[in-house]
């Protein structure tokens, strides 16, 4: 008798044992080697938390300095034309950028 | 406030209190409210007295130690003068610090008694930080609220503070939407002594912050809104002759400098290289609406794009 394996369920074994570490940098500039001005954590693991403000210096100085590190950028802000007539308005953090690591879990 | 309501004896906000204002969005007075208000702003809400936070909610709206207003109300009628906040509104420093602010007659927007409990009231018993946000939502008027911060208590490190972040307040964002930044460098905690009134425009981006001490952090807020153009409403006697005069700029000397146009071009250190530029036009712009005066510029930064021939 041949022993049928569940592959679906093996694949999602090898799935779970990896989980996604985010984090988020805003610099000074569009430059990734320009200063981080802001920054955020979000931990896939659940092993860490971080909470809004509890940080007051960053965790790398610049961008460049978070891939040196083994960070991997998968997602930058655009660079976006200026609105006519709202040249001078400011709002959101302009230069964001999303790095993850995958970790192994478990 | 009018005077009929606040006594004689208001103190007034200086040039350079507002140009901080102006410039960073805030305004702190450490220990401005004396010790013997405190305690009884503390004692007549029943601080305390709960064993959880429904509980000491239900006690401190029972008290009638902070009463039900309705929005819209004048400030000189909200609180009657012989309560205890009716007196802290009516000390000289407050009552001229709105008055500097939002005028001699400003609306009660709403009051708030916010509370942040230890982890030994929180599920799980872990503490946690509220989201960085803007008050109310998108709001891009030239004319301002103020929100007042009262600290009745000592807050230490530990009891967390309301964090916010110095010049933020003309950044146009709809309320939570900023709640994704964690942290941005020159973020500051309040960590003060009893009786510490922080001075806000509504536009600050703010937060509570972990309280990880075994005592409940007591901050009460009113929102403040002018029935007038709010100008000059301060004591400007202090503004330099020279106060619409330039100085030479990037090539500089030893020339002094007025003091207010140095505040308005002070960066943050969360500014970004090209908006902080606009966060200086921001700041001219505001002082100019305070003034009531568009001749005003510091370090040209608003001379030069207005350079144009139509």
């Amino acid at each position: 008798m041949i022993q049928r394996i569940n592959p679906t369920t093996e694949a999602r074994k090898r799935v779970t044992r990896v989980r996604q570490q985010v984090m988020v940098l805003y610099l000074s500039s569009s430059a990734l080697d320009s200063g981080v001005v802001g920054w955020a954590f979000y931990d896939g693991t659940g092993n860490q938390r971080h909470a809004p403000g509890a940080q007051d210096e960053p965790p790398y100085r610049t961008g460049l300095g978070a891939m040196e590190d083994g960070w991997r950028l998968i997602q930058a802000s655009p660079l976006v034309s200026h609105i006519a007539g709202q040249e001078f308005r400011t709002d959101y953090l302009k230069y964001e950028f999303f790095f993850e690591k995958l970790v192994q879990y478990g | 406030m009018d005077k009929a309501a606040t006594g004689d004896a208001t103190k007034l906000l200086n040039s350079t209190q507002m140009a901080e204002f102006a410039a960073r969005g805030f305004v702190r007075m450490d220990g401005v409210v004396p010790d013997d208000l405190n305690r009884a702003f503390l004692d007549e809400l029943g601080a305390g007295e709960a064993s959880e936070p429904a509980g000491q909610y239900r006690l401190a709206r029972q008290s009638g130690a902070v009463p039900a207003v309705p929005a819209g109300t004048p400030l000189a009628n909200a609180y009657q003068p012989d309560t205890t906040v009716g007196k802290i509104v009516r000390l000289p420093e407050v009552s001229g610090a709105i008055q500097s602010l939002v005028g001699t007659s400003p609306l009660l927007d709403h009051h708030f008694l916010h509370m942040t409990f230890p982890p030994r009231f929180m599920p799980g018993g872990r503490a946690t930080a509220q989201h960085t946000h803007q008050d109310s939502t998108i709001d891009p008027r030239s004319a301002f609220d103020v929100q007042i911060m009262y600290f009745p208590q000592r807050v230490t490190a530990s009891m967390g503070g309301t964090r916010f972040i110095p010049g933020s307040h003309f950044r146009i964002v709809s309320e939570a939407a900023v709640a994704r930044y964690q942290n941005i460098r020159g973020q500051q905690r309040v960590i003060c002594e009893p009786g510490t009134m922080l001075f806000m425009h509504m536009g600050i981006w703010h937060g509570g912050g972990m309280n990880e001490s075994d005592a409940v952090r007591y901050m009460f807020k009113i929102r403040l809104a002018p029935t007038e153009r709010q100008v000059r409403l301060w004591d400007d006697s202090d503004l330099g002759n020279d106060h619409f005069e330039q100085r030479p700029i990037f090539w500089t000397g030893d020339e002094a400098r007025d003091p207010i146009h140095a505040i308005l071009t002070r960066p943050e250190p969360w500014f970004e290289a090209d908006t902080g530029r606009l966060e200086y036009i921001n700041r001219i712009r505001f002082w100019r609406y305070l003034l009531g005066d568009d001749r005003f510029d510091a370090d040209y930064w608003m001379t030069r794009i207005e350079n144009e021939f139509l």
